[in-house]
């Protein structure tokens, strides 16, 4: 069986795995990408609107510019990069300290690495719904994925579950595509997203029910429409349901973090209900608990890419130090500075409350009591 | 909604986004490739769930004990409701698998056999 071997792997190249092989491999490091897509960049080339954020994160760039940005810092230090797509982390063996992987299905391979940084995203949540498991029923980002990046047409009438910035994002990005959004269902009093993002459906004439949420998908073998209700403010259904007719059902009702590899590798995880699911116990530079492991990106909590831009530097940073590769002083900081800057708003307040609870002292001193 | 799923619409009708006001769109070779029997047109090196998805495929297989119908739910290749019989190899993640010229590609029922031409 082929065996690679590289000094840093990177799991995963979205906006946190390619910010930390241009970190790692900017300094001299041999660093090697895994990426299951068929090609980089992750949740960014999804994106069509022009990122918030600071300017260190490019923001006012849209996202499918910044993947292309970072691909091309990347391309300065293309010597110490090796990059497979299409290939999916399959499994850690402590054991052997090795790690398999297949290509395209059928070529599998073992992966022996120095250090692994682990920024394997996110996937979506489902809500419970009569026949949410009926074709049509798609989540947020394969939504985005076949209109965005694919340029086929998702459906002609779609109902979005989910007033956070994603279905908002997700809802004005459809009718870009040309599809036609019948209403937004969101079950909360307000609208989880930004403000910004909000008034952009609106204006396009898009209703955003708040209080209501779907309580059935219609359709035998394909979606035909949806059954929509009221809440009350213990979220029962109160008055008469709602026919939407539609043919797709976007479920944009969150995420939570893809951390199988984290766990397989011994990692002390916890839930930590404010970064959505289960997550690695890390110090400030993103390194586990298993010190030959770092976490960046949504894989770490979920947040936004802009976020997961600086902490896939952290890590790429840190798994160079611990190497030995020598490292600009102030860097981490100037890193850790940027990332309370892009908390210090209205949403970071949770993102900060669950990092207190997640976050150790180096682990060193854990370690040695 | 009227517009019936399945392969009855024919080759050559993919449903395309032509116009978009920021994304251009770059797609690989046409090429042709079975669903079910039924030739179709794709593009080379996308994703096969996309290229049924274009040709008004929604149904990709069917669930083994109650035999629901199932299509993509994640298109990143997490969540196997896609899983198709590809050249014989069931459980194929057709969101992330490249389709390829003269592709064999059939609806699962079930589980899916093993792979008879596997070594």
């Amino acid at each position: 069986m082929k065996r690679l071997e590289t000094e840093i792997l990177v799991i995963g190249g979205g906006a946190a795995g390619l910010s930390a092989a241009a970190e790692a491999a900017a300094a001299g490091a041999k660093v090697m990408i895994l990426e299951s897509d068929l090609h980089l960049g992750g949740q960014l080339v999804k994106q069509t609107h022009k990122f918030f954020g600071s300017k260190d994160e490019y923001a006012g760039t849209r996202g499918f510019k910044i993947a292309d940005i970072l691909l091309k810092e990347m391309e300065s230090c293309k010597e110490n990069i090796e990059i497979h797509t299409n290939t999916t982390v399959t499994g850690y063996y402590s054991e052997d300290d090795t790690f398999t992987a297949m290509r395209d299905e059928d070529e599998f391979f073992t992966i022996k690495a120095d250090r692994a940084i682990v920024a394997t995203g996110a996937q979506e949540r489902l809500i419970p719904f009569v026949n949410n498991d009926l074709p049509g029923v798609y989540g947020a980002g394969a939504v985005q994925t076949i209109m965005n990046v694919y340029g086929v047409v998702p459906g002609k009438r779609v109902l979005m579950v989910g007033a956070g910035n994603i279905g908002l994002i997700v809802s004005y990005q459809l009718m870009q595509a040309g599809v036609e959004v019948a209403a937004i269902v969101e079950a909360a009093p307000k609208v989880g997203g930004y403000w910004v993002h909000a008034a952009k459906v609106r204006r396009m004439g898009v209703p955003i029910l708040l209080r209501h949420s779907i309580k059935r998908a219609l359709g035998d073998e394909i979606i035909t429409g949806a059954m929509i209700t009221e809440l009350n403010e213990r979220f029962e259904p109160v008055g008469e349901e709602k026919k939407i007719d539609c043919d797709v059902i976007c479920i944009a009702v969150g995420l939570t973090p893809t951390t199988e590899i984290l766990s397989q590798a011994g990692c002390e995880m916890m839930y930590v209900p404010e970064l959505c699911g289960n997550v690695a116990r890390r110090d400030s530079s993103m390194q586990t608990s298993n010190p030959k492991f770092f976490t960046a990106g949504d894989a770490s909590g979920i947040e936004e890419a802009s976020a997961a831009m600086v902490e896939g530097r952290v890590a790429g940073l840190s798994a160079l130090k611990s190497l030995g590769y020598p490292t600009e002083h102030g860097r981490l900081e100037e890193y850790w500075g940027r990332l309370q800057a892009l908390r210090s708003g209205e949403a970071g307040k949770r993102i900060c409350q669950g990092l207190t609870c997640v976050l150790t002292e180096d682990w060193e001193a854990v370690h040695n009591g | 909604m009227d517009e019936k799923s399945g392969p009855e619409r024919g080759v050559g009708r993919m449903d395309l986004i032509h116009d978009h006001p920021i994304l251009e769109f770059s797609h690989g070779e046409k090429i042709t490739f079975t669903f079910d029997g039924n030739s179709m047109e794709g593009h080379e090196g996308e994703p096969i769930a996309m290229a049924l998805h274009a040709n008004g495929v929604r149904v990709y297989r069917e669930t083994a004990e109650k035999h629901r119908p199932r299509g993509f739910f994640c298109a990143i290749g997490k969540c196997s409701s896609c899983f198709m019989v590809v050249d014989g190899v069931p459980n194929v993640r057709t969101c992330i698998t490249p389709l390829k010229a003269g592709m064999k590609v059939e609806t699962q029922h079930g589980k899916g056999k093993v792979f008879e031409g596997a070594e």
